[in-house]
């Protein structure tokens, strides 16, 4: 959308939340681009019976009207508010959209703060962040997998397991399909990790919500640690070590030398994870998730690569991704022979 | 055969134009693109110096695991016939003929050693780590 439709819609749109006698929509920009979603900051000037309050806050939109979405997307206020509502460390909702743009949007506050990997894992400013985020996200993952369906109705359009599969199925078929259909080359690592996964397939005594990229690049930070937990679009019901293996997968460490978010020990992380109420650790669980997650996101660097091999893109950064699909797999020989840390 | 600056060369000055020129003087997703392409450039340097080293090391890795086969002279056909060998090891691996313990062992000593010669080339930061 263009800056002038977001401004107007905006104005008429918080004005009518807000019950506000005059809005003046100020400072809105484009935070990111991409395919999938837009994400707007701007401060809301809200005039309301002689007082003046401003709201620095994020609009969230999908991009074209019409295209088929997700429940993951469609749903994301509900589950910032479901969050939010459990005490998870999240940015605070405001108010769920309406008609007016055509496509699906949100607002919610705005949380100032770095969501950069790198910075986290090696910025001199968050040597103390350093010491306090595994133990906040162990306990906000804790939280989220216990926001109950019972109490939020909306977040029963999820999508969840097929009654007696793994939860693990649906989605290892997804991406072998996609990994069958696109990449360029064989790939020897892969066909040993698919047949992995496939042989060890977890049972989940019961499943749980589950963020669905719960990973460093997804959180904001500050000196003090953990701002916020952002894109809730790959939500769904499912086993609650997913997250905790994803956490763990080595792209996600930036380079630091703790398996958990770069930073985080392993161990440590797991008991502050129970100490918080989370769901009974089980490290062959997460052991399957970690795998499959690095398998999952080599699988993906390949699909990026082909956007430009089909020339649908252009973008050199795009190109050079194809060229780390073999990071994947040296942590997946790793994982597989048992010498993961 | 060209003259002199070789292709190493060349390659070099344009990834030092990159990183010495354009990355100081450019801000957000340009100074980013440069970043990546002289990355790109540097990792091409690295590859034009061992592919011939690393091709003929994965032949003889597939020749222990497939059969030997007499390796083409020229780089690009032992490339195609290195990916329909490679085709080839990942039929196996999928049709279960590398579940067993003896082939597996060399399998697995093979594609470490094509993974490790692989990652010299694309990202020795990560190998360095151990």
């Amino acid at each position: 959308m263009d800056a002038t439709t977001v401004r107007e819609g905006l104005t008429l749109f918080v004005a009518d939340k807000a019950g506000a006698d005059e809005v003046q929509i100020e400072n809105l920009a484009r935070l990111s681009g991409g395919a999938s979603r837009e994400t707007w900051s701007f401060d809301a000037r809200i005039s309301r019976g002689g007082t003046v309050e401003t709201i620095e806050a994020i609009f969230r939109c999908d991009p074209i009207p019409g295209q088929p979405t997700m429940p993951g997307r469609e749903l994301e206020y509900h589950l910032i508010k479901a969050a939010w509502d459990n005490g998870v460390v999240v940015p605070e909702p405001l108010w769920d959209g309406d008609d007016r743009f055509g496509v699906k949007f949100f607002t919610m506050r705005r949380v100032p703060g770095e969501t950069l990997g790198g910075r986290l894992v090696r910025g001199e400013q968050y040597t103390a962040a350093r010491e306090l985020v595994p133990q906040q996200l162990a306990q906000s993952l804790a939280r989220i997998h216990h926001v109950a369906a019972a109490g939020h109705p909306e977040l029963a359009r999820l999508p969840g397991p097929e009654p007696g599969k793994s939860p693990a199925l649906a989605e290892l078929d997804h991406y072998e399909q996609a990994y069958r259909q696109a990449a360029p080359n064989p790939h020897p690592i892969f066909e040993l990790a698919f047949r992995w996964c496939h042989q060890n397939l977890p049972d989940v005594p019961q499943s749980v919500l589950v963020h669905g990229d719960y990973r460093l690049g997804n959180f904001i930070f500050g000196e003090e640690g953990l701002r916020g937990v952002i894109d809730w679009e790959l939500a769904h019901w499912g086993d609650p070590m997913e997250d905790i293996g994803w956490l763990a997968v080595r792209s996600w460490r930036f380079g630091g030398k703790q398996p958990m978010a770069g930073v985080g020990d392993r161990e440590a992380f797991f008991r502050a994870y129970e100490a918080a109420g989370g769901l009974p650790v089980d490290r062959e669980r997460i052991r399957f998730w970690e795998l499959y997650g690095n398998l999952r996101w080599g699988v993906i660097t390949i699909t990026q690569a082909v956007t430009y091999l089909s020339g649908r893109s252009k973008s050199v950064e795009l190109a050079s991704i194809g060229r780390r699909t073999a990071e994947t797999e040296w942590e997946l020989l790793n994982l597989l022979e048992g010498k993961g840390d | 055969m060209q003259d002199r600056p070789n292709v190493d060369e060349l390659l070099e000055a344009v990834a030092g134009f990159l990183h010495d020129d354009v990355l100081p003087n450019t801000t957000g997703r340009l100074s980013f693109h440069a970043r990546v392409a002289g990355n790109v450039l540097q990792m091409l340097r690295r590859e034009l110096a061992t592919e011939e080293e690393h091709l003929q090391r994965e032949w003889t890795g597939l020749d222990a695991l497939l059969g030997r086969a007499d390796r083409p002279q020229s780089l690009a056909q032992a490339r195609a016939q290195l990916t329909e060998r490679n085709q080839a090891l990942a039929g196996l691996i999928r049709a279960g003929g590398a579940d067993g313990a003896p082939f597996r062992e060399a399998l697995f000593a093979h594609l470490r050693a094509v993974m490790r010669d692989k990652l010299g080339v694309s990202n020795p930061g990560l190998l360095a780590e151990g």
